[in-house]
């Protein structure tokens, strides 16, 4: 079953048609990932189906239901939609507990006047948050020696740990990364991969993610779907997906074919 | 000293003072606030309930301006509207002082909300004069509804009362303004230490970020005014009570920028920061006074020189200070406190 269907979406910023009639689906409790070349349109697509893009055409389905464009980024986020940007959005003048506590704002009810007071259901729902962050979060993504820090002040491998952190709080089910392993050394890219499959298999969260780096993005994901100026070339099993003459021309042209079959398929080469 | 803060449990990693030593400075400090109007002279006592007045105001406008990020030209416009609505009150209906401070803060909230609904659209510089033109507009209001605001004349009204009880003096005023100052400053700090004021802050950081979280930012943003104004209306109300006569002139265009600078001066996004940048505005004036004063006996003509010096010397201070300190006042606190952290060993 799929728990997010885009159908027909097309979008355009007065003459540039960033989307044309894109079509895919994300299967529940997969690691699906779309990939593509620079400027192909994915974060654009990302930015349709968390609400800030209004398509001109097209549909996106999730858990079911449509997702009009009356339903706004707020709205998408409490019905379980969480996702990471491709460069880092925390807030940096907080630290790294708070940033995290944030994602758990729609879960929570404290008004004005009860955060005023604090003692009593404020400070309850607070304990519980913390609770939760420490017990679920911190721990799961091995963070918590920096948990005091201004977020401002830690590596960028930690930072986008610490967004995806963030986006944990939000009890998402289905979790959008924008490029999570951009920019990290091989030992953090290896650390993602293991939370990524670990988000799947243990929370049971759906992972829709938008990657450049091909050994990951082949080793860890069920299902692909690859995109190129603005349109779905193909989707399916990535051992599919790496064997089709359309997504090898997308990448480099026409020319030269074998070694980009072995960039693709990096276990041909070692054979 | 202090070391070796373990906790046991999430309440008390949480709490405002997390070891006994803060508590004890903390004691010291209301123990001091408590007696300080036995000691001093009818001079400091006015000095004392002023600060207290801009404490609240400055905190309020911190919470919009230091941790929202919407800067706003209006503090003043909204102490008048909470100093008018006491006057108001005061005047026609008799109601003790708790109820028409209330009032009064709910009212200017009410004229908070209304002034900040430009804020989803504009921002930064934009959002100032928008607010500039509010302040401008109620001033015009304070002018011109003679029935009810008296007109350019004002309003003069009764002491504050409860139970009986009169607050005439400068003395019996301190004994509200004073715990009033404390008590607001502390929900102001438990609203940053929650939901709410994370989502505020949030908006100032990355409003876009904030958005995906689910953060309603209309709502939020109001909401940011409303407490805000609510805090200026509480301080106009003690304004009103304190003076016991409201004009127009009693809260002029200087007056928010007063309070803006306060803020930038203490340090933008720190509750301390907004309280010392208060007492620094208020005080420092003063304090060239009597500068100017002590010199005299060995420069006669030190009141000549010195007057029209006073505005231009307490600018350079005001400049002076940020240009060695650009975080404010709080900063140099932080540095203080830093260096006492593991005194007297390394540091």
């Amino acid at each position: 079953m799929s728990i997010l269907e885009v159908s027909n979406l097309s979008l355009s910023f007065g003459g540039v048609k960033a989307l044309q009639d894109v079509s895919f689906r994300v299967p529940e409790n997969t690691v699906t990932t779309i990939i593509g070349p620079n400027g192909a349109g994915k974060t654009s697509l990302f930015n349709c189906i968390s609400g800030f893009y209004k398509p001109q055409q097209g549909t996106i389905r999730y858990e079911g239901r449509e997702l009009s464009s009356g339903i706004k980024p707020p709205k998408r986020a409490a019905l379980g939609l969480a996702r990471t940007f491709q460069n880092i959005a925390l807030f940096r003048g907080m630290t790294v507990l708070d940033n995290i506590k944030l994602g758990a704002h729609v879960h929570m009810k404290s008004g004005l006047l009860g955060s005023m007071f604090y003692f009593g259901a404020a400070r309850r729902e607070e304990m519980e948050v913390r609770r939760e962050v420490e017990h679920r979060i911190i721990d799961f993504l091995e963070i918590d020696h920096i948990r005091r820090q201004p977020v401002a002040s830690l590596s960028y491998g930690l930072q986008k740990r610490v967004e995806l952190a963030r986006a944990l709080a939000m009890r998402p089910k289905v979790l959008m990364l924008d490029e999570p392993v951009a920019g990290m050394n091989r030992e953090e890219k290896e650390d993602m991969a293991r939370f990524i499959l670990d988000i799947r298999e243990e929370w049971g969260v759906t992972v829709l993610m938008v990657e450049h780096d091909m050994g990951m993005v082949m080793d860890i994901s069920d299902h692909i779907a690859v995109l190129n100026f603005g349109q779905v070339i193909t989707e399916g099993e990535p051992a599919d997906v790496q064997k089709n003459p359309k997504v090898i021309k997308a990448y480099l042209g026409n020319s030269d074919i074998d070694s980009l079959r072995k960039k693709l398929n990096p276990e041909v080469e070692v054979a | 000293m202090r070391i070796g803060d373990a906790k046991q449990t999430y309440e008390a990693d949480e709490a405002i003072w997390t070891s006994s030593t803060q508590k004890f400075w903390f004691g010291l400090l209301l123990l001091i606030l408590l007696l300080f109007p036995f000691m001093a002279d009818s001079y400091l006592l006015y000095l004392g309930c002023l600060v207290g007045i801009a404490v609240i105001s400055t905190t309020g406008l911190n919470i919009l301006t230091g941790f929202t990020g919407l800067i706003s030209l209006g503090q003043a416009g909204f102490m008048g509207v909470g100093a008018y609505t006491v006057a108001w009150l005061s005047l026609n209906t008799g109601l003790p002082f708790p109820v028409t401070l209330l009032l009064a803060g709910l009212v200017a909230a009410a004229v908070g909300i209304l002034v900040g609904l430009p804020s989803l659209r504009v921002k930064g510089l934009y959002l100032a004069i928008a607010t500039l033109a509010a302040s401008v507009f109620l001033h015009f209001i304070f002018a011109e509804w003679e029935s009810v605001t008296g007109g350019m004349g004002g309003l003069s009204l009764e002491p504050a009362h409860l139970f009986g009880l009169t607050f005439q003096s400068d003395f019996r005023m301190y004994f509200i303004i004073v715990p009033l100052a404390v008590l607001m400053v502390f929900a102001a700090r438990n609203v940053l230490r929650t939901r709410v004021g994370r989502a505020f802050i949030a908006i100032r950081d990355r409003d876009i970020s904030a958005e995906i979280l689910g953060i309603n930012l209309l709502r939020y943003k109001l909401m940011s005014f409303a407490l805000s104004s609510f805090y200026a209306g509480v301080a106009g109300g003690l304004f009103a009570y304190f003076y016991r006569v409201v004009t127009p002139e009693s809260f002029p265009l200087s007056m928010s920028i007063f309070y803006l600078a306060a803020v930038i001066v203490g340090g933008m996004g720190n509750l301390l920061g907004g309280i010392l940048g208060a007492a620094f505005m208020t005080l420092v004036p003063e304090a060239l006074k009597l500068l100017t004063a002590a010199l005299t006996p060995f420069y006669p003509n030190a009141p000549v020189f010195m007057s029209p010096m006073l505005e231009i010397i307490f600018g350079a201070l005001i400049v002076g200070f940020l240009i060695f300190e650009p975080h404010g006042l709080a900063e140099i606190w932080h540095r203080i406190r830093r260096f006492f952290r593991l005194w007297p060993f390394r540091n």
